[in-house]
Order: structure tokens, then sequence, then C-alpha cells
């Protein structure tokens, strides 16, 4: 219904009312976008200034003009893309297992009533367990190494990803699961038919909160346990008092959790828009 | 002529932790080819459980129920009977043979269209289910979406539908499979009541048009008057059979003339359900003179048979009082 009255409206000359209505919500969405930009700006600058002028000290604040220095001579000796690299990495394959494992768990849990109500409570344990206190563990047992940094990753969002999921697909309308039983469905059919593309938007939504999780356990491990990455920088730039290159790091980091979000969002946009024009 | 469908003594009652509620008490009736069957009865008195039950969606606790279907082309030669016992373990073994199974149709109360799927692909679910996607599947299919006007359609969305073109588009999903029996579970009442009575007018032409058995449970009266050939009426919970009226309009009789039967005359639930079927007109001699469900609203006979039926049900009540 939404998409015929947008193609009738798109033929229709707009009032003046409805221009002067949407000239409004522009000339809103501009400021907001323009304050924004204003604040990181002025954030910039107050940062600079106060280092410059020694109101703190630029050894253990940094500063953007020190950050900016020191991204480019670590660019200039490949070690800043060998650490964002590697956390990089770490993080997509932590994520990939975490979709993968997360919605084959939901779908076992949710195939047997019998098995999610004997693991329930230890689901719950282990969702609400501080994930940080696993990778000592982890290190110790599967060593220093970059499959012990991938479980760190995976441990921080996985227990979420499958009690979402498996919430999600026991909300699905329980009219939708008979109708596929009258059709002579069986209970796969219902999988494949209605729970899964059903769930498809919350699948994109548990990802986009998830691969932020993964970021956050693949720093955690390097933390304790790497050699290189942006964890490992950063630990190691504050036992050697280079709080430039910590400083570094995490705004590297923020990059790098802007751009993953963005990616999903696009991936979720181009998902809806292919279910719509199928 | 030979009943399709044949329910004796068929009792069923849902359990749970807090007690069992008995759903239907020692229902016994037959539905006979071409027939078009409407059961009323209170809110909550076990209408659905009853198409559950019929369709093999829920097993009888005690009583059988014979689905005896007479074109078995698709499948194989012979005649197939399904048959439910209250041995679960023959049960499952009749039931898991979904060739007997295939021949039932199910109509929920909503549509229940799937947004990610196109109108063409939400009315192909259930072959694609059957795995029955075959060249004449289709090639049915495609003649139904035009006869019925939904070819314009083809790839919309559900939400690009109107409720009535959904509705219709549902009916067409459960005709797809070409089912013998169609079970119609409140089909109309998410609908306002125009869109109701257009629908209601609709579903009925493609219907008979189709050749379809139907078995309609509503808890409108006026929509089993305009619709069926025999009314089945149920007591409250446990749902029993309060009585079986069989619906005629003089417009429809071939000749014009009432077949010398009063029209209330009505069946005696407890004779035995082997007696004579009270519906023996053929569906295709029939079907000239037959009246839409909105012209027969506007019948002498329909208030007649209103009164009648709003008694009835609410004859419980005034033995309360």
């Amino acid at each position: 219904m939404n998409r015929t009255c947008n193609n009738e409206e798109k033929n229709k000359p707009l009032t003046l009312s409805q221009q002067d209505y949407l000239k409004g919500l522009r000339r809103q969405q501009n400021r907001i976008r323009a304050i924004r930009i204003l604040i990181f700006v002025l954030f910039l600058l107050l940062w600079e200034t106060a280092v410059r002028a020694g109101w703190i000290d630029g050894f253990i604040f940094s500063s953007p003009s020190r950050i900016v220095k020191t991204f480019l001579t670590m660019w200039n000796d490949g070690t800043i893309l060998a650490h964002t690299g590697i956390t990089l990495a770490e993080t997509l394959i932590s994520f990939a297992l975490v979709v993968l494992l997360g919605v084959g768990c939901a779908v076992l849990l949710w195939y047997s009533n019998t098995l999610s109500e004997i693991l329930e409570p230890y689901f719950v344990i282990l969702n609400s367990l501080p994930k940080s206190a696993l990778a000592p563990l982890l290190i110790v047992w599967l060593g220093a190494n970059l499959k012990s940094i991938v479980v760190s990753g995976i441990s921080v969002a996985l227990f979420g990803t499958i009690l979402n999921l498996y919430t999600g697909f026991r909300e699905m309308d329980p009219d939708k699961i008979k109708l596929i039983y009258t059709l002579q469905g069986t209970k796969k059919d219902v999988l494949l038919k209605v729970i899964l593309p059903g769930t498809l938007p919350l699948l994109i939504s548990v990802m986009k909160v998830n691969i932020g999780l993964c970021l956050v356990g693949v720093v955690i491990g390097e933390f304790i346990g790497a050699r290189e990455g942006l964890g490992y920088l950063i630990i190691y730039g504050s036992q050697v008092f280079k709080l430039d290159w910590v400083i570094l790091s995490i705004v590297i980091l923020c990059a790098i959790a802007m751009l993953l979000y963005a990616v999903l969002n696009l991936l979720e946009k181009k998902c809806m828009r292919q279910r719509l024009s199928r | 002529m030979k009943p399709l469908l044949e329910l004796n003594h068929v009792s069923y009652a849902y359990h749970s932790k807090n007690g069992e509620t008995a759903a239907l008490s020692d229902l016994s009736f037959q539905v006979f080819p071409g027939e078009f069957i409407a059961v009323i009865g209170p809110s909550g008195c076990g209408k659905s459980t009853l198409l559950s039950l019929i369709s093999g969606l829920l097993l009888p606790e005690s009583g059988t129920i014979l689905y005896t279907q007479r074109h078995a082309k698709e499948f194989s030669g012979h005649r197939r009977t399904r048959l439910a016992r209250t041995d679960r373990r023959q049960n499952e073994l009749l039931l898991s043979d979904q060739t007997n199974r295939n021949s039932i149709g199910y109509m929920l109360q909503k549509d229940h269209l799937f947004e990610w799927r196109t109108i063409y692909r939400n009315i192909l679910l259930g072959l694609e289910i059957q795995h029955r996607l075959d060249e004449n599947a289709r090639a049915r299919v495609d003649k139904m979406l035009k006869d019925y006007g939904l070819e314009p359609f083809r790839d919309a969305r559900p939400s690009e539908l109107s409720g009535g073109m959904r509705q219709r588009a549902a009916l067409i999903r459960t005709l797809a499979p070409d089912p013998e029996l169609l079970l119609l579970d409140e089909p109309f009442s998410a609908l306002d009541y125009q869109t109701r009575l257009a629908v209601c007018d609709d579903v009925a032409a493609i219907l008979r048009r189709e050749r379809k058995t139907a078995l309609l449970v509503t808890h409108d009266l006026s929509e089993a008057i305009s619709m069926a050939d025999r009314i089945l009426v149920l007591t409250k919970r446990p749902a029993r059979i309060r009585t079986i009226l069989t619906i005629r309009f003089i417009r429809e009789e071939p000749d014009g003339n009432p077949s010398g039967r009063s029209p209330l005359e009505q069946e005696n639930p407890d004779q035995t359900p082997s007696g004579t079927p009270p519906f023996e007109g053929k569906a295709s001699d029939k079907s000239p003179s037959r009246l839409t469900p909105f012209e027969r609203r506007g019948e002498p006979e329909f208030q007649e048979y209103f009164h009648y039926l709003w008694k009835e049900l609410n004859a419980d009540e005034q033995n309360l009082q």
C-alpha cells in the first residue's frame, strides 16, 4: 500500500504547504548535521589549544596534531596498517563464526523445546557473565595466538546472539506456523518458509549490535595475549608511556566500529530493498 | 451417495497443567461431495478444534474420522481412505501418509500472506511445500490468477493489495494444491462489513466454480444461511450437535417449487449418521439456479432461518434462566 501511495504522490504536483513542510524538514536535518560537525571541530580545537597553552600535558593527553604526526610515521613504516589489519581480520572472523554458530544454535533450540528448556539457565548465566573474565583462561588454554583472540571475540557476542534470535524465533505468529501445517508442511518447512525469512530483519539488527561486541572481545583478547593488533598496541603503548600510540589506536578503533556499522547498515538497506523488489 | 467425510462419535479435550478442557463431545455427522456445510455455535465452543481434527492437525481422543477421497487421480487409481482412531500408533502411520492429507485445504481467519514473497510466490507456497510444483500445477495457478482478477498483482507485495484481494489470494493459495475438501475457519471475520459481503459472494462463486466441498466455521448466522446447504448448530463447550438444519430457498429449486418439505425441516441429530443424505442435488445441475449469498439475504426464507437459528443458539442461556 505504501508503494502505491508514494507513486501516486510523486505524480501529483506538490501543494505549497507540503513544499513548506518539506523545506522545514530539510532545514532541521541540515541544522542537526551542522551542529554535530561543529561539536567535533570545537572539541579538536579545544584539545589542541589546551595542550599548546599548557593547560594539560601533551605527553599524557596527546593532541590532535601529535596523533596525526604519529599516524603518518606509523603509516610510513607500515606498522599501523599491520596492527589495524590484524584486528579487523580477527573481528571479521569471529563475527562470521558468531553469525553461523548463533543462527545454528538458535535453530537447534527452536527445534527442540526440551533442549531449550534444559539449556536455558546455562545460557542466561553465560550471557550475563563478564566475558573479559574468560580471556586470561583462553590464553592459557589455547595459547597466545589468533585462535584464542578469535574465541575471545566470539565469547563476547555469541550468547546474546543466540538468546536474541531464539526469542525472535519463538515470537513468530503461531498462525503463520499453523498455515504451513495446514498446507501439509513439516517443522522443516516452518523453519525454511516462515521462521528464517520472517526473522531476517531481526537477524540483521542482531548482527549490527554484535559486530561491535566482537570488536570488544577481540581487543580484550589482544590486551592479554597478542604480539600485534590495536589491543596489543594500546597495552604496549601504555607500558612504554607512548600515549600517542594508545590514543591513536583508540581513534582507529572508533573508525573501525563506525565503518563496520556503516557496512551492515548498507547490507540492511540492500536486503530490505531486495525483499521488496524480488 | 457415499459421504466424503464421516465423523463418528468424535471427542476431543485440551490438556493443560490446570486441568482438562473438553472441547468436543461425541460429534457425528457426514459431509457429502459438493456440499457446503456451515458450522455455527457459541464463541469458544470448539468450532476451530473441529476443523483442526478434520484436517489432521489434531487427533481425536476417541471416535473416528473417515475421509474418502473420490478423485485420487494424482496419486493412484484406487480409493484412498484416511482413518483417524484413538490408537496413536496407527494414527501416526496413517497421518504420515501425506497423499491423504493433500486433498484437504484449510483457510485460516487471516490471510497470512508473507510480506517477503510476491502474491504469486505466496500462492505457490502449498505446492512448493508438497513438492508438486510441476508444469500442470503452474498452469492451474496461472489460470486461477487470470480467472479471479489477480493477474495484475502477480508480482505485487501483499501489503499493496486491499483486504478483499488479499483474502482472494489466500483462497487461491488454499486451492492451488487442488484440495477436494475445503475447511474455512471464519475466513471473513478479519474484514470490514462491506468487504465482507463482497468477499463472501466472491468466495462462494469461486468455490462453486471449482466444484469444491466446503466446511465453513463462522459465528455469523447470516453468513452461514447465505452460503450453506446445511447448517450444523453446536452447543456450548463441550460442543455437541444441537441440530442440523437443511437450508432450502424456493427460488433455488429447479422447478421453482418447494420439494414438499417445510423450510425449517431439520435432521434429528440423534439419528444414526448413516441415514439418507439430506443433500441430493449434484453440484453441476444446481449451480445455474443457485442464488449468490447476497441474493439469499433478500429472500423471505432468510429471516425465518435467522430467527430459528437465533433461538437455537440462545437455548442454553434460556434454560439457565
